[in-house]
């Protein structure tokens, strides 16, 4: 375990926008970051196969999936919670 | 140019096995989605569709058929004999040779190719049936409608995801149009209902796992269905001439591709396709009365529709009615579209138009007369069917009642 959960979601977030981890703010949202439905949708899958997690979103109501995607802050925390509700 | 109207109609789908009973549903706004019943449902998310239940292809194919026909095959034949005995003709002499068979499906033999996979990879096996291919392939169903039937003329399958049956009975019509042909058997199928069918939807995360409610503001995604609908095309004066039964006129056909995104759809690109299904039958805006919309209940399917429909008709859009039937038999991807078009039928033939089940909550964006839950009584002169797909393929049909 030597990356953060914090850094690997930055990395799959960086990979796919495109941008340099250095460049990627917590107080961004996705759409900051440039990423559209399928990049959106694309990260979520990289990020379950990354934490072997499975992340409640669906794209029709991503306001009402538990999964916060506001800011890349706000994943990283949802993420947190459910690599920590696995471990549990 | 050649008039085209319908003369024969048949189907299965989630609500029924024929055209009565189907229409019957659709007046009713019963719904066809439930529980699935298919191998490994308990490791899908999605575990609702809205399946063909009660089928048992030993009733209507010999063992060898069967060992030939994948369920998307099986499904095209059963609704094809229906179309074909409600229009009263055989194919032996040289009408044989003039008529031909344009079906839509996406996934084609699905069915097969998953349980072969599954053989080879899961349980390891070295060996598959030998008709494998045959079974598997998208012109399967076609081939065996032209064999069938003694049908000898053009005769092809066309995959545009779930534009696909739209696409292929507007090229029935242009056939007979033109004077190509003098019939057509069209329409479309699907079977993808199968665990690597339903798993690869899931993955973009726009299916719902509960209910499809079109154009409600709670909509939570599609609900995939499966099954078949096929017409019998006809060109007019032969039909008028051995007096057939004729079931409705098509008029008008359109197709675009909107060359922006391969899931999102565009709006300009549906009111190419609708405005261009108008210019081409000649008609007003004001002439349409009823459009069974593609109407997915996805969020962004649902509001892009509205819109297209709000640009190409102007103030006439708070005039006409359109539904969504999906609620009712599911999004059946290929064979969609053949199957929607039972409800212009519908329409046009019994004055009925169908509704948009499981409609709870209104949507600004979409902030049309969607014919919320009830069936409607309504004398529609003509109507539009909808069909805009994956891919940015669109394909909309214009029909009239029967002359």
């Amino acid at each position: 375990m030597g990356e953060s959960v914090k850094e690997r979601v930055i990395a799959i977030l960086a990979e796919q926008a495109v941008m340099d981890t250095a460049d990627i703010r917590m107080e961004d949202s996705l759409e900051d970051l440039g990423l559209d439905s399928l990049g959106l949708v694309e990260s979520i899958f990289a990020i379950e196969e990354a934490f072997d997690i499975s992340v409640p979103f669906n794209a029709n109501e991503p306001g009402k999936s538990q999964f916060d995607i506001s800011s890349v802050a706000a994943v990283i925390a949802a993420v947190e919670g459910l690599v920590a509700r696995k471990a549990a | 140019m050649k008039r085209v109207v319908i003369t024969g109609a048949g189907t299965i789908n989630a609500l029924a096995q024929d055209v009565q009973s189907t229409f019957a549903a659709m007046r009713e706004g019963r719904g066809g989605i439930g529980p699935l019943d298919i191998r490994d449902v308990d490791r899908l998310n999605v575990k609702i569709g809205a399946q063909v239940k009660g089928w048992h292809p030993e009733e209507h194919f010999s063992r060898q058929q069967i060992l030939l026909y994948d369920r998307y095959t099986q499904f095209t034949l059963h609704a094809a004999r229906q179309a074909v005995a409600q229009a009263g003709l055989d194919f032996d002499g040289h009408l044989g040779y003039e008529t031909g068979v344009v079906l839509g499906t996406a996934g084609g033999g699905l069915t097969t190719q998953d349980e072969n996979y599954r053989a080879v990879y899961e349980e390891g096996k070295n060996r598959v049936h030998p008709f494998v291919v045959p079974k598997l392939m998208n012109n399967a169903a076609a081939s065996h409608l032209s064999m069938e039937f003694n049908i000898k003329g053009p005769s092809f399958t066309v995959a545009t995801a779930c534009a696909s049956s739209n696409h292929a009975m507007g090229l029935a019509f242009q056939m007979i149009r033109s004077g190509a042909c003098r019939a057509m058997l069209t329409g479309g199928a699907e079977a993808m209902l199968c665990f690597g069918g339903i798993k690869a939807w899931e993955g973009l995360r726009v299916m719902s796992t509960d209910a499809c409610r079109p154009f409600s503001l709670n909509r939570s995604g599609m609900v995939q269905g499966e099954g078949a609908a096929i017409y019998f095309f006809e060109e007019y004066e032969q039909a008028r001439r051995r007096g057939a039964e004729i079931l409705a006129e098509v008029i008008g056909f359109a197709m675009t591709s909107d060359a922006s995104d391969i899931v999102m759809p565009s709006k300009q690109g549906a009111a190419r396709a609708i405005a261009g299904a108008l210019r081409d039958a000649g008609l007003n805006p004001e002439d349409v009365g009823y459009i069974n919309a593609h109407g997915t209940g996805t969020s962004a399917n649902d509001k892009t529709e509205c819109a297209a429909i709000a640009d190409v008709f102007g103030p006439h859009a708070d005039r006409l009615m359109i539904s969504s039937t999906k609620a009712m038999h599911g999004h059946a991807i290929g064979g969609t579209g053949a199957i929607e078009m039972l409800a212009c039928l519908l329409a046009l033939r019994e004055d009925i138009i169908a509704p948009t089940i499981g409609y709870e909550e209104p949507d600004p964006e979409c902030a049309l007369d969607v014919v919320p839950n009830v069936a409607r009584q309504a004398r529609v002169p003509v109507v539009l069917s909808n069909a805009f797909a994956f891919g940015g393929m669109n394909a909309v049909l214009a029909l009239r009642r029967a002359p």
